[in-house]
């Protein structure tokens, strides 16, 4: 069992909200890569669905692309609508 | 008799509950160890729940504690099959599988029973069996249906088991009179489910149906194998040796 692949978990805690992701796990295949995710991530009443990918699905940005890839971003307050009036009745932004 | 019935139904669930418990720590992966421990609670707590309504019914003031600590192995009334060692894996699967099938039938029967409790009671366990029953026959298909050794230790692990699931089906004076009362189900209707239950999920996972047809009973009616008495040694040490005492 050692070479079971490795799998990351997104659990939607509530309906309407988004998975998010709470950790990975090891499985032979994805119905039970479910199920332990099941007993090892929603045991405490965490979730109402999960999601499982195997972590090789998944590709990773480079840490050390940061600057080129997140520098950038960083003195462009004008790309936050901050600079808006919000009228009262406009709820949760 | 419904007393015991409620004992019969909870000692299965403390006993099974106990041997899933020895694998704590001791599991092939982190998540089957926390796989079998969530098993083991979801059992104990429905042992609890059934021997505190033991308790109540009975109406001399004892506890649910008394029930699981203070009694002596002729008075356990579960099925051999649930005080089975874990053996390897395989065998802990297969004790599992024969068990949470049984179990399964069992409640979904329950749910209509004419005792209003015992229907509510068993409607919530089945949401829990439900899973129990999935996790099991998904671990028989991959073990029977895995490597040469997987299948080779899953083959003989359901042969050896085999011959302590007649005694689920069996009725037992107390599964009778339930019976009669429209309390419980009638066993002998639950056989046909189950067996093809087992059959089906064995002739998937490349496993042959076991040959023995001789099958062990008596632990309704409080004969037990030696591995009860272990059992109980580890499991009522303390309140044995310290009556009374609490964390």
């Amino acid at each position: 069992m050692k070479n079971w692949p490795l799998w990351e978990v997104f659990i939607r805690s509530k309906s309407g909200l988004h998975h998010k992701h709470v950790g990975s796990l090891h499985a032979a295949d994805a119905e039970m890569a479910i199920e332990n995710a099941r007993d090892v991530y929603t045991r405490r009443n965490e979730g109402v669905s999960i999601w499982v990918v195997e972590s090789k699905h998944i590709t990773a940005s480079d840490p050390d692309d940061s600057d080129p890839l997140f520098e950038p971003a960083k003195d462009k307050v004008y790309r936050h609508p901050t600079f808006y009036d919000l009228p009262d009745e406009v709820k949760y932004m | 008799m419904l007393y015991n019935y409620l004992l019969q139904l909870g000692d299965n669930a403390l006993i099974l509950g106990h041997r899933l418990g020895e694998w704590c720590g001791h599991a092939p992966e982190l998540e089957i160890d926390m796989a079998l421990t969530n098993i083991a609670l979801d059992l104990t707590g429905q042992a609890r729940s059934l021997y505190q309504h033991a308790a109540e019914i009975e109406g001399k003031g004892r506890t649910e504690d008394d029930i699981a600590y203070l009694r002596d192995a002729w008075e356990f009334k579960n099925v051999l099959l649930a005080e089975q060692p874990n053996g390897d894996f395989a065998h802990t699967i297969a004790r599992q599988f024969f068990y949470d099938t049984f179990n399964f039938f069992l409640h979904r029967e329950l749910v209509g029973s004419r005792d209003e409790w015992l229907a509510g009671f068993a409607a919530k366990s089945l949401k829990e069996i439900t899973y129990h029953l999935r996790f099991s026959s998904e671990w028989v298909l991959r073990l029977g249906d895995g490597t040469d050794t997987s299948h080779e230790k899953m083959q003989a692990a359901v042969e050896e088991l085999w011959m302590y699931t007649g005694e689920l089906k069996i009725p037992s004076k107390t599964d009778q009179e339930m019976a009669a009362n429209g309390v419980g189900p009638d066993l002998n209707l639950l056989k046909a489910s189950f067996d093809e239950k087992v059959a089906d999920v064995l002739q998937k996972a490349n496993l042959q149906m076991p040959s023995t047809t001789w099958m062990q009973g008596g632990g309704k009616d409080g004969v037990h194998s030696e591995h009860l008495g272990f059992i109980l040694a580890d499991m009522q040490y303390l309140q044995r040796a310290y009556p009374g005492q609490e964390w």
